[in-house]
């Protein structure tokens, strides 16, 4: 059982939601991945106004509705837009679909105006993603490093979070969520490094790692090859490409009826 | 399968699961490679480069039963750089040499690399050019302001007589699209593989620039070796295309050994 934590519907070379998805499906069958998590619409936009997160907010809901046995959303929202992130949390995630909340690089996430968006994903037990990057040469002005997650992840111990790329510089990343047993890292987006996953598994335990993709600017075949190539054993392997996706998504799961 | 780009010792800044050269051949015998084109980590920081390359040469020699094909470390900014030249082909019996400019300190514009150019293709030399080894992003913070190796300026020096074949490593996701193809259209240049990515890349990158100039490189053991192989997988290239990226290109750069 494959889940990927992190695709997008921008890059595919396809022009609607609905052929973007499809393509994507195609590769992820070739490579047995089961189910996608998607987020964000094309194009993508660093800062987007609240009509760019409902606009792109709707091309995941388009793409969702032939392929829900195959992917799931989660709500594009930022902490500069709260009220608005709000109002889409509670379309996409409440009264939608959706799983989770995607945070990118609007506004770094340690930010008090994030605090209401994660409370609101807690209450609905949705899982909240965060691009986190560490950058040699300096981040974009609003995009979070892992140490802005975890500070994040401190002032709410009962929501559950995901840090994306593992914070780019993954031997830092793994340092700076490591005694925050509810945030997750995802291994994709980033270059097929060896020693990735078992620096991971062996700082955070298997049961923190996720496969993720970062789906079309990767591919599913570079980022499977780092938990396939890993040294690690088979139930760490598991636990890695989809169980442990599926556990943290199953409380929302269950609140929806809906069945994996 | 031969795969292109693999180095032997130990990267600068971390181990890396199979950085010996016995788990190195071990598992990229498991991935069916029979042939694979090594130069050194030593290369990127060691001055003392005769050295490095007598390493390189023996490691291959005493490991892989005649899999790892050794590659040599030139640096054209250093004295007498043409005897490490000498010494790489008529010492070590290496077919060819692994550059890597950014490290080194010279763009491909530098007139030492042209004057490097002209006497590897003078003696019969594959000359690998590493465009990088690691995302800029990532780089340890005293590397931060490594520059960025520009392979246009190697188009001119393609078109002149007595060029040597070249090989592009780490090249794809610095150059991408109609420069990229347009570099690969200028002579006997190829690319490898290992800094592919994207959905499907492998059969968009078959779609821009044709099979022929495409070499299966793993960058193993700095990448997962299995990456490379899973491309083709994913983008369900027909068998004739994957032999000869997987093969067939690489017999064409350099004969069996």
């Amino acid at each position: 059982m494959i889940w990927d934590v992190h695709a997008h519907l921008a890059g595919t070379g396809e022009k609607t939601p609905e052929e973007a998805i499809a393509r994507l499906i195609v590769a992820a069958d070739r490579m047995g991945v089961d189910r996608l998590v998607v987020f964000m619409g094309d194009p993508w936009s660093h800062d987007p106004s609240p009509a760019d997160l409902t606009r792109q907010n709707d091309q995941v809901l388009k793409a969702l509705e032939h392929w829900h046995h195959r992917a799931f959303g989660f709500v594009y929202v930022s902490p500069r837009h709260v009220e608005a992130s709000l109002r889409e949390i509670d379309r996409c995630v409440r009264d939608g679909p959706m799983l989770g909340l995607k945070l990118w690089v609007a506004q770094r996430c340690d930010s008090p105006e994030a605090d209401a968006l994660v409370r609101r994903a807690q209450e609905l037990k949705g899982l909240i993603f965060q691009h986190t990057w560490i950058k040699a040469q300096g981040n974009l002005p609003g995009e979070s490093t892992p140490m802005d997650l975890a500070a994040l992840a401190s002032r709410h111990p009962g929501a559950s979070f995901v840090c994306g790329h593992v914070g780019g510089q993954w031997e830092l990343g793994v340092r700076a969520v490591r005694p925050f047993a509810n945030v997750s890292v995802d291994l994709g987006g980033g270059d097929v490094t060896a020693g990735m996953v078992e620096a991971a598994v062996r700082e955070l335990g298997a049961e923190r790692v996720l496969y993720g993709s970062d789906v079309p600017g990767r591919g599913f075949a570079t980022q499977l090859a780092k938990v396939l190539g890993a040294e690690i054993d088979e139930a760490e392997r598991r636990l890695i490409l989809g169980e442990n996706l599926r556990r943290l998504l199953t409380p929302i799961l269950r609140d929806k009826g809906i069945e994996t | 399968m031969i795969d292109v780009n693999v180095s032997l010792s130990h990267y600068p800044f971390r181990r890396l699961p199979g950085d010996e050269p016995d788990a190195l051949v071990a598992r990229l015998r498991r991935l069916g490679v029979t042939e694979a084109w090594a130069g050194s980590f030593d290369a990127l920081f060691h001055r003392d480069v005769a050295a490095v390359n007598a390493r390189t040469a023996e490691a291959c020699r005493r490991h892989g039963d005649g899999l790892l094909r050794p590659f040599g470390a030139v640096d054209p900014m250093l004295p007498d750089w043409r005897e490490e030249l000498r010494r790489c082909q008529e010492v070590h019996g290496m077919p060819g040499v692994r550059l890597h400019p950014n490290y080194h300190g010279y763009g491909l514009d530098a007139p030492e690399f042209a004057e490097l150019m002209d006497e590897a293709g003078r003696r019969g030399l594959v000359v690998q050019v590493a465009i990088r080894m690691e995302d800029e992003r990532n780089l340890h913070p005293l590397l931060k302001s490594l520059p960025r190796t520009d392979p246009s300026p190697l188009i001119p020096l393609l078109a002149r007589p007595g060029r040597p074949r070249v090989v592009l490593l780490n090249a794809l996701r610095t150059v991408t699209g109609e420069p990229l193809r347009k570099l690969l259209a200028a002579g006997d240049v190829w690319v490898d593989l290992a800094s592919l990515d994207g959905m499907e890349g492998l059969r968009k990158l078959v779609a821009l620039v044709g099979v022929e100039p495409l070499l299966l490189g793993s960058h193993a053991p700095f990448f997962v070796p299995e990456a490379v192989h899973l491309q083709f997988q994913e983008s369900a290239l027909p068998a004739d295309q994957a032999e000869a990226i997987r093969r067939g290109n690489a017999r064409r750069v350099l004969p069996a050994g």
